[in-house]
């Protein structure tokens, strides 16, 4: 019960940019770097990413399909949306962001800028 | 793994774990299973009619669930499988759950346990467990 009524003050303050934060992988490889973020109950529609110069926001309206004049009793997804903020690397290429949105998984790819790749420098002998 | 909250940075459960730990530091483990939050994380609520139960438990295949009920007692399991990190790739963040989890919940005396229903959407486990007719609150009329 004190779970519900924390929800419903915090809707009632009008609180909007208070967020849940949601878990992440992030992995690095040569060609870039994949992020893995758990936003369940967002639907594509809610998704919402934005990368402006170097910095990558996450964020996601929760809906779920509630029943007219249900009570909750116990919550612990408390608040209604997600954010997750990140600063890139200046190596990464912003313009190339791919990004997957399967049940309430977000799968990002970000690649490395050509220039950043990796190179073997062949060492001769003279 | 076991008392891994949820949400990364998730001071209340933070909070929440410190005590537990004191507690077991001090006296015999309150709960024989201990943890009251975990994967997934659960929204309970009621309506007159029916019991409704959210299981936020993203990427995981449908038949991977297992949603039972018995004795009045709801326990969701599976299994949670993640993308192996690649050879020569460094991970950074790691906060995903991974593995199997089983979290019980304990159901009112009125429900019906042969008319469950669940589906699953944008991760979220919903299950929806309707109140017996027979409990459902009727008015009398007074004559």
């Amino acid at each position: 019960m004190t779970d519900n009524t924390a929800v419903t003050k915090q809707a009632e303050t009008s609180r909007n940019d208070s967020a849940l934060l949601p878990p992440v992988d992030v992995i690095e490889d040569a060609g870039g770097i994949t992020l893995y973020a758990d936003l369940p109950g967002v639907s594509k529609e809610g998704l919402g990413l934005q990368v402006e110069a170097d910095t990558l926001t996450i964020e996601g309206e929760i809906t779920l399909a509630v029943p007219e004049g249900m009570e909750s009793s116990h919550a612990e997804v408390s608040l209604p949306r997600y954010r997750r903020v990140f600063t890139l690397s200046k190596e990464l290429d912003t313009e190339k962001v791919g990004a997957e949105f399967n049940q309430g998984v977000l799968k990002l790819r970000i690649p490395k800028a050509a220039h950043a790749q990796p190179r073997k420098i062949e060492v001769r002998v003279a | 793994m076991l008392y891994r909250s949820f949400f990364p940075r998730d001071l209340f459960a933070d909070l929440d774990r410190l005590q537990r730990e004191m507690q077991q530091n001090f006296e015999i483990s309150p709960s024989i299973r201990g943890l009251t939050r975990g994967f997934p994380a659960m929204n309970v609520g009621s309506t007159p009619k029916s019991v409704e139960i959210y299981a936020f438990a993203p990427g995981i295949a449908p038949e991977a669930l297992e949603v039972h009920v018995e004795k009045g007692v709801l326990a969701v399991a599976g299994e949670r499988k993640l993308e192996a990190v690649p050879d020569k790739a460094t991970a950074h963040i790691d906060e995903r759950f991974t593995g199997r989890f089983r979290r019980i919940v304990s159901l009112p005396d009125d429900v019906d346990a042969t008319a469950v229903e669940a589906r699953y959407r944008d991760g979220v486990l919903h299950i929806s467990i309707p109140r017996k007719e027979a409990a459902q609150p009727q008015r009398i009329s007074i004559q």
